[in-house]
């Protein structure tokens, strides 16, 4: 497993240069750049401004230019924020994403988890539906539509937590976590249950069972790890869902994560900033997804990785 | 009798008696009735004005009210079904086009073919596609085929690797090496003898992956990078009746509650699709 | 059985005691701000927009402030001034007690050295122009003489700046509550870079000197600067706020409930589909000022059918503004007849535009547009933005009935839809502009030839010498004339359509004092308090 862990880890590079390479010729490929403004800019001023990020040069040595300061660890200067470099605007979007992203998947896990393996357990019974009926209103209800439910019924009416902000005020982590994290929840509680009731048929279970074990002892202790299966492979790309779904929460509840920081900076064609949250996401993406297979692997040994 | 009618009357007579899904293949029916006659039941036309009327709550003339701009939500939100589920169906059809094809050359193909386009697969895996699109939309403006390609391009993959597994288990069978042994042409063996043999996985993924796509674009709308004004999607209306959440609730109770209904309806079916055809599953 | 710690915590959330932050701050003194966009920087010379302008605003002063109790400037970092009699000359007398937040002197040569920067071309600065009524200005920056000392701004002595112009420029009072013109503290600037280095670290938190009323604090990248009282400032036993807390809140939604909250006591903007809303129950919060901004649509005149007057004419008089701003806008906007809005520092400009649909479709007739010489699909292009669709959807509906023409919208998204302008890649497109200064000609120097923004590739040679004459002499009612001229032979050809004049709609809590409306929209925070009866 170590093995297909390094491999995999190997395999991981030459595609991230890909995805930067691609994104870098993309970018380039937008009308408007990132000086264009409303009060227009003389051309000396704007042959000055470019001169500056070296965007007079040609495609090929600026993209030269670029990757050979990515391999460095420089991801270069923000365009639209003069004096702020893109690894630190980096450094400080991400752990927010990170920490929205951590509950809303937690949230998600408990949530899912314990009533999926609940419904299993009660099948057909009203612990199974009422369950899976909220499930399913999790997965049909967008995100941008529940955020602003949310916040009007406990923001603005109860007005028992604040509207918006992470960090700022008490509370203000608890709307933006529900509302990112409940979609998944649902999910991973039809996942869970689907899981758990084909372990749950399985002879092994019957057989514990008939040795006299608890029902507890058998659920956690041989059935989840089999059952969960499902949902770790899920993980992967639900992380990397996630981190996608966090622009909308992020722009709802004036969160400063990195999906914000990614939507406005492909609006102010801030080409830098584009290219580095775009390497950073692919990266984290790539890592999760081996993190989710290896998991799901080990989980059970017997599935082996299908490529 | 070859193996795939049995398969299918069976499946079939399950997933008639499956009421959730019967129910949901119902209001699907209705919904895309709805949009294919928009243009002929629809009270107004979509983009209609009536700025002296203004945003009012459902009344005689408009059934379910106006928006800010005095337009018929009823009509609007019927001809928003057009474009919703046209960019689910497409999407979702682009994504089977390739998906399928790649799953199924490769999953038959075996050995190196198969290793590297699966490896290609896994590669394609790890990119944040909704970036792309995202960068896409912003660069190349909101153009409806572009939409269309690049959420399809998101959900090919993991049809692939599904066909891919199916064809797999199916290889090894003895009706396809018995077809094989007859010299029958790849071309033929792939329409005649596997393609109906994993249509049933395909149909089931297909119908879960359009209330996916149609989330996309509601997301997308949401950024701003949804269809093009005046036409509007479920998504387009239901962020401009977030908008207007508190003053003209009607203008998001209607477009969101037909949006869950047809999600609803759309996994209910593939839900009693999936457990139609997968024979494991005793669920009664 | 679950769901108890969840419940629980909701619970104990709930009994703790709801101070919000706008209860807080009236103790404090803390002045919570809803600014709009995270500010691209904090350099008075190399930044370009209103978010930075309000935060700029606290933490720098000009040679004049603005007037929060009328028209015209107060005297800021110079304390009088002396204009020549040709109006070409001014002598600015600066403070004795003026001081930097480092507790440096603020002198002459801190004016002439910011000027200098400004107007260095490798800096980069987006706003060179307002400099350019200086002698050499112009020059210097387009690098044609390379001594400073030849540019019209010297220091005569420590507090003494004299300030030569091409010609008498007479608003140049008006434009020194500009940013632009603001100055910078040299030592701290040349300490983190060079005088032309844009990525120069010197704006940082603790890296920041510069002369206004409160100084940098802390500044968290999309999320909160915060600025504090400036003990150094001359006039600090004035100042009553402690700090100010600005946030870069981008989603107007989002930014309405957090005012409604108690978490904002001002807010940037309202989201227009609450205005009527507030205003039809009274909201104590609304605020609808005076703004010196005017929508309008530019058109290309150098496109096929636009270049014929008549039909842009026809265009013009084809739109209801009262409907517009009655029924699209609905939120106290006032219909433009002219395209300087009325009242800019007393300037009355005395041009209409009749909403007469049959002179439109005779005009059309005229320009030779028929049954049978239909008039081509005429495509309005704009940034994506809401408020610009509903208005180009409701003209689109307007051209359609009166005029019988087909209208296409095409939005871009901001970047894209400047670049096409510059271009002139359109054919209508939607534009606004604020004035940089309170005078008309901020408006009308527009539309000038071979001016950068004016976009339309209309020049008129009578236009542009009726501009340059009224600004070569200092009589107001002499230059008031000639600008109404100007401003006829605007109307008369219609370049542009003038379609409402702004206002500024935001909402302001009943906390705050001294917050007073500006035609420009700039407020001294040190005129600003917190006070609840």
């Amino acid at each position: 497993m170590i093995s297909i862990f390094f491999k995999r880890l190997l395999l991981a590079i030459p595609v991230l240069l890909a995805v930067a390479s691609l994104t870098f010729f993309l970018v380039k490929l937008a009308p408007g750049g990132p000086f264009d403004a409303d009060k227009a800019v003389s051309p000396q001023v704007l042959k000055n401004l470019n001169e500056a990020y070296n965007l007079n040069a040609s495609e090929w040595e600026q993209y030269v230019d670029y990757m050979t300061g990515i391999l460095k660890g420089d991801f270069g200067p923000s365009f639209r924020f003069p004096g702020r470099s893109v690894s630190e605007m980096i450094a400080t979007g991400l752990p927010v994403t990170f920490e929205l992203a951590f509950y809303a998947i937690l949230i998600a896990l408990l949530i899912g988890v314990s009533s999926g393996v609940l419904a299993a357990l009660k099948r057909n019974t009203y612990l199974d539906f009422i369950p899976m009926a909220i499930a399913m209103i999790g997965i049909c209800v967008p995100t941008f539509l529940m955020g602003p439910l949310l916040v009007l019924i406990f923001g603005i009416n109860l007005e028992i937590l604040p509207v918006s902000g992470w960090g700022q005020l008490p509370g203000d982590k608890i709307l933006p976590s529900i509302t990112l994290g409940f979609a998944y929840a649902a999910y991973i509680a039809r996942l869970s249950r689907g899981g758990m009731l084909e372990v749950l048929n399985q002879d092994f279970i019957r057989t514990a069972r008939a040795k006299g074990l608890t029902e507890s002892n058998v659920v956690i202790k041989h059935a989840m790890q089999g059952g969960l299966i499902p949902v770790v492979s899920f993980l992967g790309p639900a992380i990397a869902g996630l981190l996608a779904g966090s622009f909308v929460v992020e722009t709802i509840f004036q969160i400063p994560g990195l999906g914000r920081f990614y939507v406005e900076a492909a609006f102010n064609r801030d080409y830098t900033m584009i290219l580095g949250t775009t390497i950073f996401f692919s990266a984290m993406i790539v890592f999760f997804n081996l993190l989710s297979d290896l998991a799901a692997m080990w989980l059970n040994p017997r599935s082996r990785d299908n490529s | 009798m070859s193996k795939s009618s049995t398969l299918w009357s069976d499946a079939i007579y399950r997933l008639t008696r499956n009421k959730a899904a019967m129910f949901g293949a119902f209001i699907l029916f209705i919904l895309i009735l709805c949009a294919a006659l928009a243009p002929w039941i629809a009270p107004y036309s979509y983009s209609f004005q009536n700025l002296e009327l203004g945003a009012s709550p459902p009344s005689a003339a408009h059934i379910l009210g106006t928006d800010v701009l005095g337009r018929d939500l009823l009509s609007r939100i019927l001809y928003g079904a057009r474009i919703s589920l046209l960019v689910g169906f497409v999407a979702t059809g682009v994504a089977l086009v390739i998906g399928v094809s790649w799953g199924i050359i490769a999953g038959y193909a075996g050995g190196k073919v198969d290793s590297v386009m699966m490896r290609i697969v896994d590669v394609l895996y790890g990119l944040p596609f909704i970036i792309f699109i995202i960068l896409l939309m912003v660069i190349f403006g909101r153009n409806l085929w572009l939409l269309f390609g690049a959420i399809g391009a998101v959900e090919w993959l993991t049809m692939a690797r599904i066909v891919r597994g199916q064809v797999i288990g199916l290889k090894n069978q003895e009706f396809v090496m018995a077809a094989k042994a007859m010299g029958v042409s790849n071309f033929s063996m792939f329409r005649k003898h596997l393609l109906p043999n994993i249509l049933g996985p395909i149909a089931v993924y297909a119908t879960l992956t359009i209330p996916q796509v149609m989330l996309l674009e509601g997301f997308l709308s949401f950024l701003g990078l949804g269809i093009q004004p005046p036409m509007s999607s479920w998504g387009t209306l239901i962020k401009d009746g977030v908008e207007s959440m508190e003053e003209y609730s009607w203008l998001l109770i209607y477009p969101g509650l037909t949006f869950t209904i047809t999600l609803f309806a759309l996994n209910f079916f593939g839900d009693g699709l999936r457990d139609a055809l997968d024979p494991k599953t005793t669920d009664n | 059985m679950k769901y108890l710690p969840l419940l629980t915590l909701l619970f104990l959330i709930s009994c703790s005691s709801n101070i919000t932050p706008v209860d807080d701050g009236l103790e404090k003194q803390i002045f919570h701000f809803g600014n709009g966009s995270e500010p691209q920087g904090i350099d008075p010379h190399i930044v370009t927009g209103v978010p930075e302008h309000h935060i700029l605003i606290s933490l720098c002063e000009g040679l004049t402030i603005p007037n929060p109790f009328g028209d015209g400037n107060l005297p800021g970092a110079a304390e009088s001034w002396q204009i020549s009699e040709d109006g070409m000359e001014y002598i600015f007398n600066l403070r004795k007690n003026a001081k930097w937040s480092n507790g440096d002197d603020v002198t002459a040569e801190d004016f002439v050295w910011s000027w200098q920067r400004i107007l260095t071309a490798s800096l980069g600065s987006q706003y060179p122009d307002m400099l350019y009524y200086l002698v050499g200005a112009a020059e210097y920056h387009a690098g044609e003489i390379n001594d400073f000392s030849e540019v019209g701004v010297k220091a005569l002595n420590k507090y003494t700046l004299k300030v030569s112009l091409k010609a008498p420029t007479p608003f140049f009072i008006g434009m020194l509550s500009h940013y632009s013109t603001w100055p910078v503290h040299k030592d701290t600037v040349l300490e983190h870079g060079s005088i032309d280095d844009r990525n120069g670290q010197w704006t940082r938190p603790g890296n920041f000197v510069c002369n206004g009323a409160f100084n940098l604090k802390s500044w968290e990248l999309n999320n909160k600067i915060i600025v504090e009282k400036n003990p150094n400032y001359w006039d600090a036993s004035n100042v009553k706020l402690n700090q100010i807390h600005y946030y870069p809140v981008s989603n107007v939604m989002t930014e309405d409930r957090m005012f409604r909250a108690g978490q904002l006591h001002v807010t940037s903007t309202l989201p227009s589909q609450k205005c009527p809303i507030y205003i039809e129950e009274n909201n104590p919060d609304l605020r609808i000022d005076p703004y010196m901004g005017t929508y309008f649509y530019r058109l290309n005149t150098n496109n096929s059918v636009l270049k014929d007057v008549r039909v842009r004419k026809a265009l013009a008089y084809s739109i209801d503004r009262k409907l517009l701003v009655d029924k699209v806008t609905k939120c106290g906007q006032i219909p433009a007849y002219s395209f300087t809005p009325p009242g800019s520092n007393g300037y009355q400009p005395e041009t209409s535009i009749a909403f007469d649909p049959e002179l439109a479709k005779q005009l059309l007739n005229e320009a030779g547009y028929s049954d049978n010489n239909a008039f081509p699909k005429l495509e309005i292009l704009f940034n994506t933005n809401e408020d610009h669709r509903k208005v180009a959807l409701a003209i689109q509906q307007m051209w359609q009935q009166n005029l019988g023409i087909s209208v296409e919208l095409v939005n871009q998204d901001w970047k894209v839809y400047l670049s096409r302008e510059m271009v002139g890649d359109f054919q209508v497109s939607r534009a606004g502009w604020i004035g940089d200064y309170e005078d008309p000609n901020t408006f009308l120097d527009l539309m000038r030839p071979n001016r950068g923004n004016n976009k339309t590739g209309w020049e008129n040679a009578a236009y542009d010498s009726l501009v340059a004459k009224a600004n070569s002499t200092n009589d107001q009612t002499e230059r008031y004339k000639l600008l109404n001229e100007a401003e006829k032979i605007l109307i008369e050809n219609m370049p542009i359509i003038p379609l409402y004049t702004y206002v500024r709609n935001y909402q302001l809590s009943s906390d705050v004092k001294g917050y007073n409306p500006h035609i420009l929209d700039h407020h001294h925070p040190k005129f600003i308090y917190l006070e609840r009866e």
